[in-house]
């Protein structure tokens, strides 16, 4: 059995205030160059700080930058795929005077959330960006069209945490310092990461349960963040699963936590970047299903899978699964490798399309497809998509 | 016995353009052949795949402050 992996590129990130500076830093911030933030940057912010996105300490600066770009790697050599950057207008930086080596206060809703030494403002190029990092200058792609409303600038730089945002689900909100020591406590050596951004149908519970007949547990791990029009709302999510687990799962080899980011849609390189923030939390193996983290047809079905090839470094396994499907004959959910009824009339595929379309009607969908339980929170909420 | 087995080798074969790739890379360094060039590489390779068996080591009083936020979430008991 593997053990639980050490944090990615060898050390969980730290950089929170403690309490007693807090108190202090607050009162510096009324000193400082305030700059305003997003909610979403607000939410990775905490991510940098307490872990999750370790080893980085803060904005991509302008060499790790291209280095994730081109080699999908930090400057270090160290897998990382996504950048994640800090956007500035030019107007921003000559009307606040912004230059690189000052300190500056990020800040939500004119509330101090943390600091940040301006180690780099750079241009960068929005095209090349999109194109290496969802494969597409399509501005239907949501991940393209969010890129190019950014602004014209990045700044890159080390921050320190000063304060969090609110948070709806603090419930379920656990960072990798406490994954870590509940893994541990719970004697488990090998944990595999389940990423979703559904509520779950059957499926996906098959999935699941087949990856922990291989390991000591599961970590479920919906993300909850900005979505697109139609995923399911974050509260659907989690509900959801609390019905699922509560009624078939073994509770005691099963652990339910969010990811607090927004889904990016990348495709291949966001699954990559999940299971490094998988690895962060102290997971063993993750699970890549069918289209992991696509969106439309940008990304072939299995290129998720592919892409992994490329990482022999990342310190994660990765699970492959084929699609699932509900088999009459086989009574019982099958893959493509599986079952000989593949192409036939007897075989059932959880149609998330199909789903959406039942739920809204109200109508729960059969149980070969999703638990009536299941269906009936969902049913219960009205609507339980992102309008 | 012990000295004995110390002194054997064993060969495993590399492609030949890696080979040649090492013979390069090594010249001027501190290495007297390819072979121990990749002796270092794998005993450092392995020694840090040992290093990331290891479990993340917290103090207690850390890891008990921890404990208490996970059994306030109901996360233990």
């Amino acid at each position: 059995m593997p053990g639980i992996p050490k944090p990615h590129g060898g050390r969980l990130v730290e950089r929170v205030l403690s309490d007693k500076r807090r108190l202090m830093a607050i009162e510096e911030a009324r000193e400082l160059i305030g700059l305003e933030i997003s909610r979403e940057v607000a939410i990775d912010l905490e991510n940098i700080a307490r872990g999750v996105f370790s080893p980085l300490e803060g904005f991509l600066t302008r060499n790790d930058y291209e280095a994730v770009l081109d080699t999908m790697r930090l400057e270090d050599d160290t897998p990382w795929t996504i950048p994640i950057v800090l956007d500035i207008s030019e107007e921003e930086i000559k009307e606040k005077e912004i230059s690189e080596g000052d300190e500056v206060v990020l800040q939500y809703s004119s509330t101090p959330i943390a600091f940040m030494n301006v180690e780099e403002i750079y241009a960068w190029d929005k095209k090349r960006h999109v194109v290496k990092v969802y494969k597409t200058d399509d501005v239907n792609h949501p991940g393209v069209a969010r890129t190019y409303e950014m602004k014209d600038r990045l700044i890159g730089g080390k921050i320190e945490l000063i304060s969090s945002i609110k948070n709806p689900f603090e419930k379920y909100t656990l960072w990798p310092k406490e994954t870590r020591v509940l893994f541990k406590h719970k004697g488990w050596r090998s944990i595999a990461a389940f990423q979703t951004r559904n509520a779950p149908h059957m499926g996906h519970e098959y999935v699941q349960k087949t990856a922990l007949t291989l390991t000591d547990g599961l970590f479920i791990n919906p993300l909850v963040g900005r979505k697109k029009k139609g995923d399911f709302k974050d509260e659907a999510i989690l509900k959801a699963y609390e019905v699922l687990i509560e009624k078939y799962y073994p509770k005691d080899r099963v652990v339910l936590a969010v990811l607090r980011t927004e889904m990016r849609y990348a495709g291949p390189r966001e699954a990559v970047f999940h299971a490094i923030l998988r690895k962060n939390f102290g997971c063993t193996h993750f699970i890549v299903g069918r289209d992991h983290a696509g969106v439309g047809n940008y990304y072939g079905p299995y290129e998720a899978h592919e892409i992994f090839k490329e990482f022999p470094d990342l310190g994660i396994e990765p699970i492959f699964f084929r699609e699932f499907f509900y088999c009459k004959i086989c009574l019982g959910y099958m893959n493509e490798k599986t079952c000989p009824h593949k192409d036939t009339e007897y075989v059932i595929r959880p149609s998330g399309t199909k789903i959406r379309e039942m739920i809204l009607r109200g109508e729960i969908p059969p149980k070969e497809v999703m638990r009536p339980e299941v269906a009936r929170v969902l049913i219960e909420f009205g609507n339980p998509f992102v309008e | 016995m012990d000295e004995e087995k110390s002194k054997k080798y064993t060969t495993v074969s590399i492609p030949v353009q890696l080979y040649e790739k090492i013979k390069k890379l090594i010249e001027g360094t501190g290495f007297k052949s390819v072979s121990d060039y990749v002796t270092f590489v794998l005993r450092e390779v392995i020694a840090s795949i040992e290093e990331e068996e290891k479990e993340e080591v917290f103090t207690k009083e850390e890891e008990e402050k921890i404990k208490e936020r996970l059994r306030a979430l109901g996360y233990i008991d």
